[in-house]
């Protein structure tokens, strides 16, 4: 049984689409990896469920295996 | 410096007949932390041992240095823990740092009420000499200095050891043999026995330093110091004025270039400061290794500590392992070599002290990982977490500079706790195991008389003979309402709880813990 929601949530995706990449403006590659990195474990505590994050990896990895 | 160690040289004693054969019950073979630890153990049970040692002194440098409250407890049941006390320093808190600030702080143990602190650290070689001398007072043990086994055939009955000594070689048939030998065990390669797992591409330096200096007593632990960039650094207090420096160097270092003092002392004043004066006393380098055994018993031949499992020393899960290997196997081959348990009751060891070995490698792989990254990814999420947890209380607990040697959570030790008795005040652990014996422990009832099992009564208020639960401590941490029982077995490990009127119920405890 599926916890992660896959769903379509965000009421208006193109200003948090507009969001991720305001936050990435001006910085190089290594800063942006920091800074994504400090993102997923901001989420991952607020999501606080192991089993959510477990499924959401893994659609990650699967999504980036498929043929583009 | 006043006071420093000086190592004992011990004598070596002839063999009985050169050329001969000789014939011991038990034959622990290493004289290590474990070996020691196993031989007074099962010497403090009656059991005569025969102890053999390739060399004739006790380890050089710090190397375990880290006793943690359960091993210190274990010493408190084989006599020992005034010692480590009195010693030993004692610490309860661990600084991180990131850079040049700290990223946090945390307190191992937090409540009041044990014996013994969350950690003490000494240098391995005090704890040796002292158990040592505890073997030699026994009577039990024959400690044979400078018998290297050379040859080794596992038998059905034993096993058959070719012994070297300076004074002539000689066989040796053991009908128990407990292979104490370290992570680079003759007897589990000449057995052909695997040892499997896990190399970390990382080299670190350690370093014990003499000097004056006054940080606390607490672990500090850096990443990335702006004293040694891009690499951690860990520092601990020892007796003595000697003082434990890890640097981690990286895969790249030359391990021989590194262990030039000179280029130990540039790295040791870098970090001190030109203000401190210092003395180099044991300098090593080491790459990390997880790795066990498949099995930990072979028929009559046991395996203990490093010879069975390798750690990373970051939690201070190698010599703690160790030690509780060997509180978990000596009263079980006691047991068996009394005629009160079979040998089933051996197999019990292996049960519970690989998923043991287990936990340990997983804690220590995982700090590796967190210490050691493996990619540019790895890199940027410890990064990460270290730069949130300076502000960030959820961060904190995903920073990971070791997680500390704690007993195997499969099982439940017995827990500590203030007691009155008889006026006095005392502890309650110190009434369970410290006999050798099972101990059933019953709250405000008066426990059945089970064969080979010490009663213990907790009482809420003063009794005499009682043990007065003043504080309200014991019961809550053993969990025993009025009425209740709780068995422990000879290693304080819990075996049950039961209603203390319930004798039968206790009775089938008693023989389960057994392996009746």
């Amino acid at each position: 049984m599926s916890r992660l929601s896959t769903e379509p949530r965000l009421a208006d995706p193109d200003a948090v689409y507009a969001l991720l990449m305001e936050a990435h403006r001006g910085l190089d590659e290594a800063a942006s990896r920091m800074l994504d990195a400090r993102l997923v474990l901001i989420l991952a505590n607020h999501i606080g469920d192991a089993q959510v994050l477990a499924e959401a990896i893994a659609l990650a990895r699967r999504a980036g295996e498929e043929e583009p | 410096m006043a006071g420093r160690f000086a190592p004992p040289r011990y004598a070596a004693p002839p063999p009985r007949r050169p050329g001969g054969e000789e014939a011991a019950r038990v034959v622990v073979a290493g004289g290590g932390l474990v070996g020691l630890t196993v031989a007074l153990d099962l010497a403090r049970r009656g059991v005569e041992v025969v102890l053999l040692d390739e060399d004739d002194t006790v380890s050089t440098g710090s190397r375990a240095i880290c006793f943690a409250k359960r091993t210190l407890e274990i010493y408190g049941r084989l006599g020992l823990g005034a010692k480590f006390l009195d010693k030993g320093v004692t610490w309860n808190r661990g600084r991180v740092f990131h850079g040049e600030r700290e990223a946090y702080a945390f307190d191992l143990l937090p409540e009041q009420g044990h014996e013994y602190p969350a950690f003490v650290n000494l240098q391995q070689y005090y704890a040796e000499a002292w158990l040592v001398e505890a073997c030699a007072a026994t009577g039990r043990v024959e400690l044979r200095w400078r018998h290297k086994v050379t040859g080794v055939e596992s038998r059905e009955d034993g096993a058959r050891l070719s012994v070297e000594t300076p004074a002539g070689a000689y066989t040796l048939r053991a009908e128990w043999l407990l292979a104490c030998d370290g992570a680079r065990s003759f007897l589990r390669d000449s057995l052909g026995l695997p040892f499997l797992g896990q190399v970390f591409r990382d080299r670190f330096l350690i370093a014990d330093v003499v000097m004056r200096a006054d940080f606390p007593s607490e672990r500090w632990f850096w990443f990335d110091p702006p004293f040694h960039p891009g690499q951690s650094v860990l520092l601990h207090k020892q007796p003595d004025d000697v003082w434990r420096i890890d640097f981690q160097l990286g895969w790249e270092a030359d391990p021989e270039a590194e262990k030039d003092p000179a280029r130990v002392r540039a790295r040791v004043a870098a970090m001190l400061g030109p203000a401190i004066p210092f003395e180099l006393e044991w300098v090593s380098v080491y790459t990390f290794r997880c790795r066990r055994m498949e099995r930990f018993r072979h028929g009559r031949i046991l395996f203990l500590g490093d010879a069975a499992h390798q750690v990373s020393p970051f939690g201070a899960r190698g010599g703690n392992g160790g030690v509780q290997d060997a509180d978990n196997l000596a009263w079980r081959l006691a047991a068996v070599l009394a005629g009160e348990a079979g040998e089933a009751l051996l197999d019990g060891y292996e049960a519970e002290r690989i998923p043991a070995a287990d936990e340990n490698i997983l804690n220590s792989t995982r700090s590796t990982d967190f210490i050691t990254p493996k990619n540019p990814a790895a890199r940027a999420y410890r990064d990460a977490v270290l730069q949130l947890a300076r502000r960030h209380a959820f961060a904190r607990p995903l920073v990971n500079s070791g997680r500390l040697s704690r007993p195997w959570s499969g099982q439940q030790a017995a827990p500590d706790a203030p007691v009155m008795r008889d006026g006095r005040a005392d502890w309650l652990l110190r009434h369970i195991g410290h006999d050798g014996r099972f101990a059933l422990v019953a709250r405000e009832a008066e426990p059945p008389a089970l064969p080979g099992v010490s009663a213990v009564i907790l009482s809420d208020a003063p009794r005499p003979g009682a043990l007065w639960d003043h504080a309200g401590l014991a019961a809550a941490r053993l969990g025993l309402a009025p009425g209740e029982a709780a068995l422990f077995r000879p290693d304080q490990i819990l075996a049950g709880r039961a209603p203390a009127a319930d004798g039968a119920a206790l009775a089938a405890l008693h023989a389960k813990a057994l392996a009746r």
